[in-house]
């Protein structure tokens, strides 16, 4: 227990010093588009094939539930888009970015600590740890709702195909399914849950990177334990914002 | 100059400097020599800040940098350059890049002038051709002579290197160890080099601190090395039977 409060207090301690004035703005910016890059942009693969799938899949599970002639068949559109929207898009995408991203993150930064260049920055005078992490953060807040919007819009082409392709419903009732008592605020509360998300897994991961200690086992260890910890604050704040937005 | 006055640290009960006092000076290659585990990169690390003494005073030119205040204290590291044991350049950047972070970070030059200042570091330790290699393509020795390019970028009042030599041949550590001794006379620089390479001390040792134990065991320079009496600098320094033989 006060094992865990020191760490968070070092976490604490760490994002004080992260969110300090830039020594030169033109070089952060600079990085924040490469790290936009680096964590989005060369996410968008794996996201996309993930979400298709995803997709995919719940429009023939909700199918296979709704078989009841009772039940309108627009209904499986309908439901596709809500789970998408409201849980599989943003908290899925937010795991597997916790193990991509985040694992990532904790090893460059690991190796960077373990190679010295951390002290280097130190040495020339520039505060390490707004130089590294800052951007990282901000390009991951920024560009994750991006990825999670782009998400939805897949697993829901996925499930499309599948409802279509897979003669689980006609086309017009699946688009009529997804058109169906759409509500904007659910997209702006995903949208929410996944810029604090992106701050969860560029933050933390961080962290563990940047008090690596050791040599090329400790940068493995930061890195599991970067995924890890990552998950479990995702499904945290997952819980906190539901209850705050949803109950 | 760089003096240090009675340092101390120590490590949880681990004391691994002990009152030790020292006199960096300007245009003179410092070594700090001593065994693996004496001390030597814990006092560096003191002294470029990265360690926090638990007592005693580093002044650099008068300026005690314990009292500075943190704007200054950056200020001050803006004028220290380091040349990390295995180079610490950023992977993610080429040659010329890693030459130039320093000056974009802190000037207001110009692409052109940055272009002509990282040419100039590199035309100086030798090094040419290289400029769009990245740390991943280059030999030891050229990761040595980029780290020093980038170490004198800014133009520094003062240079460490931690152990510059290690993983070198010895041809090559000759040859680091005079582009060491060179520029610190070209400049006028003070610099320090933490090391345990005896081909070094006999090379560029114009001033030396022997750390035995975390204690400074000897003072002295390249001449008077030899003829110590002092039986643990004697001990180190003669290590090999060659140089046993030799002194005898």
């Amino acid at each position: 227990m006060i094992q865990g409060l020191k760490m968070f207090g070092k976490y604490l301690s760490l994002l004080g010093n992260v969110f300090s004035r830039p020594e030169n703005k033109k070089v952060y910016f600079r990085r924040i588009l490469d790290e936009m890059v680096k964590l989005g942009v060369n996410s968008l693969t794996i996201v996309s094939i993930i979400s298709l799938f995803m997709g995919a899949v719940v429009t023939i599970q909700t199918g296979l539930q709704l078989s009841n002639p009772f039940i309108p068949k627009y209904l499986i559109g309908f439901a596709t888009r809500e789970s998408l929207v409201l849980e599989f898009s943003p908290t899925m995408i937010a795991l597997i970015l916790a193990g991509k991203v985040g694992s990532s993150i904790a090893s460059e930064i690991g190796t960077m600590r373990v190679s010295e260049q951390i002290d280097a920055l130190e040495i020339m005078g520039i505060n390490s740890s707004a130089f590294i992490i800052q951007p990282k953060i901000i390009a991951s807040v920024l560009f994750f709702p991006i990825l999670v919007v782009i998400s939805m819009a897949i697993g829901m082409f996925g499930g499309f195909l599948a409802a279509t392709l897979g003669g689980i419903i006609s086309k017009a009732e699946f688009l009529q399914g997804l058109l169906y008592w759409f509500q904007p605020f659910y997209i702006f509360y995903a949208i929410v849950k996944t810029v604090f998300f992106a701050f969860a897994i560029s933050s933390v991961s961080s962290f563990f990177g940047y008090y690596t200690a050791g040599g090329a086992i400790a940068v493995g260890k930061s890195s599991t334990k970067a995924v890890v910890y990552s998950c479990i604050v995702i499904l945290i704040v997952n819980f906190v914002i539901t209850q705050l937005m949803l109950s | 100059m760089i003096k240090v006055e009675k340092i101390n640290k120590s490590f949880a009960d681990k004391h691994v400097l002990k009152d030790v006092s020292f006199s960096f000076e300007a245009g003179k290659t410092n070594l700090v020599i001593g065994a693996s585990g004496s001390g030597k990169t814990t006092l560096i690390k003191c002294m470029v800040g990265l360690h926090t003494p638990d007592s005693g005073k580093i002044i650099f030119d008068g300026a005690t940098f314990e009292d500075l205040v943190k704007k200054d204290k950056r200020e001050l590291r803006q004028q220290i350059g380091m040349l990390f044991q295995g180079g610490a350049l950023f992977d993610y950047l080429t040659v010329e890049q890693n030459i130039a972070f320093p000056l974009s970070m802190f000037t207001n030059m110009s692409e052109e002038e940055k272009k002509d200042r990282v040419n100039f570091c590199l035309n100086r330790v030798n090094l040419n051709n290289v400029n769009n290699l990245f740390p991943a393509e280059l030999s030891g020795g050229m990761i040595k002579r980029v780290a020093i390019a980038r170490a004198i970028s800014m133009n520094p009042k003062y240079l460490f290197c931690d152990e510059p030599n290690s993983g070198l041949d010895p041809q090559t550590s000759i040859i680091i160890d005079n582009l060491i001794q060179e520029i610190t006379q070209e400049y006028n620089i003070t610099t320090v080099v933490n090391t345990h390479d005896m081909n070094s001390v006999v090379e560029i040792g114009d001033n030396i601190a022997f750390i035995n134990k975390g204690k400074l065991a000897w003072q002295g320079n390249k001449d008077s090395i030899i003829s110590s009496d002092s039986p643990e600098l004697n001990d180190f320094v003669f290590a090999s039977q060659l140089l046993k033989k030799l002194k005898q």
